[in-house]
């Protein structure tokens, strides 16, 4: 799978992968469920529904949102040859996310100050998750058909990243963060509110096993190393098992929906999401850039990894207890009229 | 690449970096002191206990909690610039300005994840000595984050500890990469900068404070702190410029003699107090100056010698009007500030300070001084380092994203019109703070000081009482 490599140079971008890995997908799941609570803002009309929404995240989003400084300074650092492809490659969608980020993140604050006159945040709060959620989609989908490269620097168009498969992969992820949204409110809030949210839960349910199945009938259609890496024996044994797993978890979801179980859907939400990411990296494993650069071709320098992986072992453990703890403090739910303003 | 408007995509990211920056660089610039002077007078009220020393504290952190939030907001949008439209410096400079920046990204993410969660929502929950201690960790952790980024940033000016390999630099030793030479000059001189900045800041708002008659006893300790701060920092910052602008001349040589519109190297150089520098003829026009002055602050003495521009190809030399400009207004705030508060330190030595209402209304004028000049001074540096990004090493030419100019034009657009939004909403929002003043706080419900990290959220129960401006 690998050139010969010296050890050192073996195990470490094996090291920082993981790390980033775990990074994203932290994102993904974490920041995916406050984007989605904002997704659903348009089905939610009352000014009262909507303040017990937006405290059910409040606290969360700001760390959430962390992780993705996380995995873009990680990025930079421990693959820097990654990162100067991919950055230019998906320019625009980075750009928008990180732009509507904002709009999204000041929405948080400044549509209490607002009020009574807070239409235009619940607007920007609800268009920014929205658009960024989008975006982030077609990052994913620019990434996963392949980057033009030539000479180890991006030799593409500027709107290369934008087909109708990454147009698909946007959608899927904004249906998906809805998804998330909808469980996370069913945990966190009660009354009128959560029989609503359940009652959005099975279509956003179907809606993204339908995104999903798209994707995993496409990507190995049109790219044969994908079909290679999942139906070659004798990996098709174990890989199959992902696809059954996952019928599994929609169905665990959807009965927890219909039962009024109070953290069943969420929590079968999130690993139906942690199952898909898996699927996505199974299917590119060990290329960073598909279909070109593998994580040892990006990999910066041995020492350069070492010295941040570092400090990277010391703070980590303190950022993700303290990330534990935050949530522990938080748990239960959000009744109306409670919250922080 | 193509262009637009004539203008090339690399000139667009040029562009966007200065904006972006410029507009980033105030908010960690006022958050490092102001996390220091919040410590200062958390500790005193530790200590002595008096009220109004608290009430200042708990001010200042909500004005603390919202520059910090905009720091964060536009610091997030230039961690991924470096990748969308500066790839090529990213990959050529990544073994080794990575780490660095790396180790600043994680003391950020660190601090925000916990000790900034205490201190901006823990006042009704953790004891006095811990509140006070994780303030101090937070001004601490402040100073770390500059380290590093002073540390990326100097390492650009005069690389050093590393190996050129195919064009990509490769890490050699680490102490010589971090502590490169013009380093330990330009943190001094940033971090000095960052508290007389907010020492101004303090200083004025006090000013004000006291002159329309309003908190009276937090006035005074405003004025004092601001005042005794800016008497040390001041004359200081004057000697560590110094020192600074002797390191540039034995580093960046080209630099120091844009700064100072030199052409002629084989002649002692004028101190120019004004000339309009003209790159095409070699030459400045409408001069007035102190002969041998540039030579006497560069060199230490008269007679001293030091390169001109004409030694340096054309290829080679930084647009010198920027640089001259800019060096100015840097070095003539810095005086301004000197006088002020010699001024200051004498009304206060007569027992007068208080009540010298002409003073202190200048005084409250001086607010903006300290971030025009660290603008400035960034200006110089930066630009004075040009046509390299990392100097010797790699041109600020061949340094960005094969990415269409359109593209880049297009988002330096984006960025300007949401960082105007945002930019307007936040100082609008430090206005209204301030025109409320240090008033005693309510009895919170207890939700309200629950323990997340959500600066803004600070920030607001601040705005909700109307009070005009100062």
């Amino acid at each position: 799978m690998s050139p010969e490599l010296p050890p050192l140079e073996f195990t470490l971008p094996i090291i920082w992968a993981l790390i980033i890995g775990t990074a994203v997908a932290l994102y993904v799941v974490l920041d995916g469920f406050d984007l989605g609570v904002a997704i659903l803002f348009p089905f939610f009309r009352e000014e009262r529904e909507r303040d017990q929404m937006m405290n059910s995240v409040a606290p969360f989003w700001d760390g959430n949102e962390t992780w993705l400084v996380l995995g873009g300074a990680g990025l930079w650092v421990a693959f820097p040859k990654a990162f100067a492809v991919i950055m230019p490659a998906l320019y625009l969608p980075i750009i928008v996310m990180l732009l509507a980020l904002v709009f999204r993140g000041v929405a948080f604050e400044f549509r209490w100050v607002a009020k009574p006159a807070h239409r235009p945040w619940d607007v920007a709060f609800a268009a920014g998750s929205t658009v960024a959620a989008f975006a982030q989609g077609l990052v994913l989908g620019g990434l996963l058909q392949g980057i033009a490269v030539k000479d180890g620097q991006f030799a593409g168009g500027t709107f290369d990243f934008l087909t109708p498969f990454s147009l698909l992969c946007a959608i899927g992820l904004v249906v998906g963060y809805a998804l998330l949204g909808a469980t996370w409110l069913m945990m966190k809030t009660d009354g009128p509110l959560e029989e609503r949210v359940r009652r959005l839960g099975t279509p956003l349910l179907v809606a993204l096993m339908a995104c999903i199945v798209a994707v995993s009938v496409w990507t190995p259609l049109a790219l044969p190393r994908v079909a290679m890496r999942w139906f070659s024996l004798p990996n098709f044994y174990v890989l199959s098992q992902v696809p059954l797993l996952t019928i599994l978890l929609a169905w665990s979801c959807r009965r927890g929906i219909r039962r009024n179980k109070v953290h069943q859907p969420f929590l079968s939400a999130v690993a139906l999401f942690v199952l898909a990411y898996v699927g996505l990296v199974i299917s590119n494993v060990p290329y960073l850039v598909p279909p070109t650069i593998t994580v040892w071709e990006a990999a910066a320098h041995p020492s350069s990894q070492l010295f941040l992986l570092i400090g990277t072992c010391l703070l980590l453990p303190m950022i993700l207890g303290y990330t534990v703890f935050q949530y522990w403090v938080f748990r239960g739910k959000v009744r109306d009229g409670e919250g922080y303003h | 690449m193509n262009d637009v408007f004539g203008i090339d995509g690399n000139t667009f990211a040029r562009l966007q970096f200065a904006f972006t920056i410029s507009f980033h660089i105030i908010f960690p610039a006022f958050t490092i002191g102001l996390s220091a002077f919040i410590a200062t007078l958390e500790v005193v009220w530790l200590r002595t206990g008096r009220e109004h020393y608290h009430l200042l504290a708990r001010f200042w952190t909500k004005v603390f909690a919202v520059s910090f939030a905009m720091g964060v907001v536009s610091g997030i949008a230039m961690s991924y610039q470096f990748g969308t439209n500066w790839s090529r410096f990213s990959e050529v400079a990544g073994n080794v300005i990575g780490p660095p920046m790396g180790y600043e990204v994680l003391t950020a993410f660190f601090l925000e994840a916990t000790f900034l969660g205490v201190m901006l929502f823990g006042w009704n929950r953790v004891p006095r000595w811990l509140h006070v201690t994780a303030t101090i960790v937070v001004a601490v952790g402040t100073c770390i984050s500059a380290f590093w980024i002073l540390s990326a940033n100097s390492w650009m000016h005069t690389p050093a500890g590393f190996e050129m390999r195919d064009g990509i630099a490769y890490p050699v030793d680490w102490s010589q990469i971090i502590f490169n030479p013009s380093f330990p000059y330009r943190f001094a001189h940033m971090l000095t900068a960052a508290y007389l900045t907010t020492a101004l800041v303090v200083f004025a708002v006090g000013a004000r404070y006291r002159v329309a008659r309003r908190f009276e006893p937090e006035a005074k300790v405003m004025i004092r702190m601001g005042l005794g701060a800016l008497l040390v920092l001041a004359p200081l910052q004057l000697l560590i410029g110094d020192l600074h602008g002797l390191n540039t001349a034995k580093h960046q040589p080209a630099k120091v003699a844009a700064m100072e519109a030199h052409w002629d190297g084989s002649k002692p150089g004028d101190l120019l107090l004004f000339a309009v520098p003209d790159m095409a003829k070699e030459k400045n026009h409408f001069e007035i100056s102190i002969p041998r002055g540039a030579s006497f602050i560069i060199t230490h003495d008269a007679d001293g010698l030091f390169p001109g521009l004409k030694d340096f190809a054309p290829e080679n030399r930084p647009g010198v009007a920027r640089v001259f400009y800019a060096f100015r207004l840097m070095v003539g705030i810095g005086l301004l500030v000197i006088a002020m508060a010699l001024l200051g330190g004498w009304l206060w030595w007569r027992g007068r300070i208080f009540d010298s209402p002409w003073y202190l209304k200048l005084a409250g004028y001086c607010w903006p001084l300290g971030f025009i000049a660290i603008i400035s001074g960034w200006i110089v540096t930066e630009s004075g380092r040009q046509p390299w990004v990392v100097h010797g090493v790699l041109r600020t030419v061949d340094a960005s994203s094969p990415v269409a100019a359109g593209a880049i034009a297009t988002s330096l657009l984006l960025f300007v019109l949401v960082y105007g939004v945002v930019f307007s909403i936040g100082i609008l929002f430090i206005r209204k703070m301030l025109g409320k003043g240090p008033v005693p706080v309510a009895a919170a419900p207890a939700a309200d000081d629950a323990l997340a990290n959500r600066p803004l959220a600070v920030a607001k129960d601040a705005v909700r009482g109307e009070a005009p401006p100062p």
